[in-house]
């Protein structure tokens, strides 16, 4: 039995707290200038990509990467609050946010050096967007039912099947594609899946977008029609992808996306309320501000291992457990906190506009990027019972 | 070895050979009390946190509160986080910390304490922790020129007993103009709520190291337990809730530990009491570890089935005590509302930077 969890109290050191000022100097003067709107649930792409341009040329994407694909083995606490600054300015990060989290540490580890000189640079300047090609519509949580395929042709792969619920898929570069390219084995249902890279630009490729109820719509059905890969564009092992997936979990759960994604909610209601609401609205205030300072202590902490090099799984699972879980509540919350407000605050516009989008949207918080039962089994795995 | 994990591994040893939960269950009287005491103070718990120039083993805050976690893990049921509470509130203000258990209160928010300049003090402690087994208690109290820590012997007190949930000593303390044993103005930084902030953070502690155990127990047993011919941890209903279990006592730890940084490094740096960032720390432990200590209690009864509400198992041992814990120093909704306060007057602007600042 392995009980035994623990969280340092990381304290974020001096230099990095710079960074973050410099962070919130940078957003103030791109809000300031019009560039974004902070408190606007759509922001167009070409706003996006613009953006992305401006904090490559900070050196914030792929900051903690190896210098010699561009980076600048910055630590992973320097990216921790470049993040969560961009998060709560609600920044136009999206060009770049998948391929800086996960998709660029794949490639560092697993890819072929052609593929690590190109293409790790161009994400570094903010030029490559990457899309995640997993999920199918028969293979979700259980991704080893995965049937989209890869057949080996002369000097490649040729894929032929659909991908689903892939993020920006319409307007990705590349994705990092899970497919099929043997039959699972008796012993193993595991084997048999491949992850390569696909350039989105390759004929045979169609993205169907899929339509939210949020109003975001960025996902898509991506189809395959006889699309060539070449060899050198297979990520780590034939038929092994299943051993390949486990430490970059951990960076992708434990982050502060996890738990900030509604945090908007929160501050519309610190503005709504004013500086001396009634005391039934301070306590629901004050609660919540602290459910979210221990989220984030607990994250921090997290970061804190992983830059230490350690493979904290069962905690980052809990953090994104209790974060998703907390940010979907979050704005149900504020709702009933601000049952009895007068309804004329001149705030209340931007307020409800808040609560109605993060509302619509919380539903796919413990959804994405495995769902809270799944990660339940993770930490239950981690304490030893399964 | 530094002296801070020595004291830790004394706590360690000593709890698992006077205070363990099983055998504190099977007593058949009370004399594992005194013999529990005797221990703590031939290690120096008491004094742990009282300066070396008083006679005090002189460790910091977070480091008090680490054996209180200890403590808390093992369900103590004397007044060691009271009295090494008080040993470090009296140190501060340059008083010596007599022998034995000592109470340190104000204990909650409408708690109020005078003290006269002619030494007399007056006030009303509506539920101090372990009061009537305490020789004396420290209190700070108001005076006419501030804050003033002091020390007064508890058998001038008229005392009603009261219990908590967990069948302890929460009694009502009243004193109608009793002379101090001894007083000294509060040191700088002090906040009328120092004794709470502190109190929040001992019990933030307490319930960490309590609901740390409650998941190793819970752990244990339902991997043990067969029903319907295999380990009821192989049905996933079981696992997702040890899985919740797990998550309440890791925000627990993360919160509790990080409130007890706080604490040690923000009062050496000279930060008071009412400074935001400390309060922060310490409310959200103490409010977030409630909210822990009441869902995780409630899992862990659920998985124990009937054997677990017996009066036998050790369970309410801890259950019941991180339940109570919540009351003490300040409870959820106070704490809440206190800090609802400081975010709302600091308005939306201030929060990110509040939250972001560690
Ligand atoms: C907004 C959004 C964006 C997304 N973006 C991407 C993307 O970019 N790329 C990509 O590949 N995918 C993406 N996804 C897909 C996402 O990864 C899947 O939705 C997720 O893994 C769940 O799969 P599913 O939807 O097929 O649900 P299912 O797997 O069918 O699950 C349905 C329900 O059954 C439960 N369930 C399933 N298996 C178990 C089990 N073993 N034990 C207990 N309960 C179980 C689930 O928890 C869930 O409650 C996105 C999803 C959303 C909502």
């Amino acid at each position: 039995m392995q009980t035994a969890l623990e969280f340092q109290p990381l304290r974020l050191p001096e230099p990095v707290q710079h960074l973050r000022a410099e962070v919130r100097d940078f957003l103030q003067s791109e809000i300031a200038a019009g560039t974004f709107d902070p408190d606007a649930p759509f922001t167009d792409w070409a706003v996006h990509k613009a953006f992305a341009k401006k904090v490559a040329a900070r050196g914030w994407i792929g900051m903690t990467w190896p210098r010699s694909y561009g980076g600048q083995e910055r630590s992973f606490l320097d990216r921790y609050v470049v993040n969560e600054e961009m998060l709560i300015a609600n920044a136009p990060n999206e060009v770049y946010f998948t391929a800086d989290r996960q998709s660029g540490p794949t490639l560092i580890k697993f890819a072929s050096e052609r593929i690590k000189s190109e293409v790790l640079p161009k994400i570094i300047a903010g030029e490559a967007c990457f899309c995640i090609g997993m999920s199918e519509p028969n293979s979700g949580s259980d991704l080893f039912a995965a049937k989209c395929r890869a057949s080996q042709t002369d000097g490649g792969w040729k894929i032929n099947g659909s991908k689903i619920w892939t993020t920006n898929a319409h307007r990705s570069d590349y994705m990092i594609g899970l497919f099929r390219t043997s039959a699972p084995t008796a012993e193993n249902r595991r084997h048999g899946l491949t992850s390569f890279l696909v350039d989105m630009k390759a004929p045979g490729i169609t993205c169907n977008r899929i339509d939210q109820m949020s109003g975001i719509n960025d996902f898509n059905e991506v189809v395959f029609d006889d699309v060539l890969l070449p060899d050198d564009q297979v990520i780590g092992e034939v038929d092994g992808a299943w051993k390949q997936a486990t430490t970059e979990l951990a960076y992708e759960r434990s982050g502060p996306e996890r738990f900030l994604e509604t945090f908007i909610a929160l501050r519309q209601l610190v503005k709504v309320a004013g500086p001396s609401p009634d005391p039934q609205l301070k306590r629901a205030i004050g609660r919540l501000v602290a459910d979210v300072h221990a989220l984030r202590r607990m994250s921090v902490s997290v970061a804190g291992m992983l830059e230490a090099g350690r493979e904290p799984v069962a905690e980052a699972a809990i953090v994104k457990d209790l974060g998703t879980i907390w940010e979907q509540e979050l704005p149900q919350r504020v709702r009933e906190a601000t049952a009895f407000l007068p309804r004329d605050a001149e705030a209340y516009a931007d307020f409800e506009t808040a609560l109605h989008f993060t509302m619509r949207f919380a539903p796919k918080l413990t959804i994405q990027g495995g769902t809270t039962e799944i990660l339940r089994g993770v930490i239950a795995r981690g304490l030893g019972l399964r | 070895m530094e002296t801070d994990t020595i004291v830790l591994a004394s706590a360690e040893r000593l709890f698992a050979d006077v205070a363990d939960i099983q055998s504190i269950l099977a007593a058949k009287d009370d004399s594992w009390k005194p013999r529990l005491w005797g221990g703590i103070e031939e290690t120096g718990l008491n004094i742990a946190g009282v300066p070396e120039a008083l006679g005090g083993v002189g460790l910091g805050l977070a480091d008090c509160l680490a054996i209180l976690k200890v403590a808390g893990a093992s369900a103590v049921a004397v007044p060691l986080a009271e009295t090494m509470m008080a040993g470090w509130m009296l140190g501060a203000a340059g008083l010596e910390l007599p022998a034995g258990q000592v109470a340190f209160g104000p204990s909650a928010f409408g708690d109020r304490i005078k003290l006269g300049d002619d030494g007399l003090l007056s006030g009303r402690i509506e539920r101090l922790s372990f009061a009537r087994e305490c020789g004396c208690v420290a209190l700070l109290a108001e005076g006419a020129s501030g804050l003033q820590v002091a020390l007064v012997d508890l058998a001038l007190a008229d005392i009603q007993a009261h219990e908590n949930l967990a069948y302890e000593p929460a009694d009502t303390v009243v004193f109608s103009t009793v002379r101090s044993m001894a007083h000294a103005v509060a040191p700088v930084g002090f906040a009328l709520q120092t004794t709470l902030l502190i109190g929040a953070a001992a019990r933030a502690m307490q319930t960490a190291g309590a609901l740390e155990k409650l998941l190793a127990v819970t752990a244990e047993y339902v991997t043990q337990r067969r029903a319907f011919e295999r380990p009821i941890t192989k049905f996933q209903a079981v696992q997702h809730s040890l899985a919740q279990l797990a998550g309440e006592v890791a925000v627990s730890l993360s919160a509790a530990a990080s409130a007890a940084e706080a604490l040690e490094s923000l009062t050496a740096q000279g930060r008071g009491f009412a400074d935001p960032e400390l309060c922060l720390e310490i409310m959200s432990a103490k409010i977030r570890t409630a909210g822990a200590a009441q869902k995780g209690a409630a899992i862990a009864h659920q998985l124990h089935g009937a054997i677990g509400v017996t009066r036998e198992h050790i369970l309410h041992r801890l259950t019941l005590r991180v339940l109570a814990w919540r009351d003490d120093y300040g409870n959820e909704s106070q704490w809440s509302e206190y800090l609802g306060d400081i975010v709302c007057s600091g308005g939306e602007e201030a929060l990110w930077p509040l939250l972001a600042i560690r």
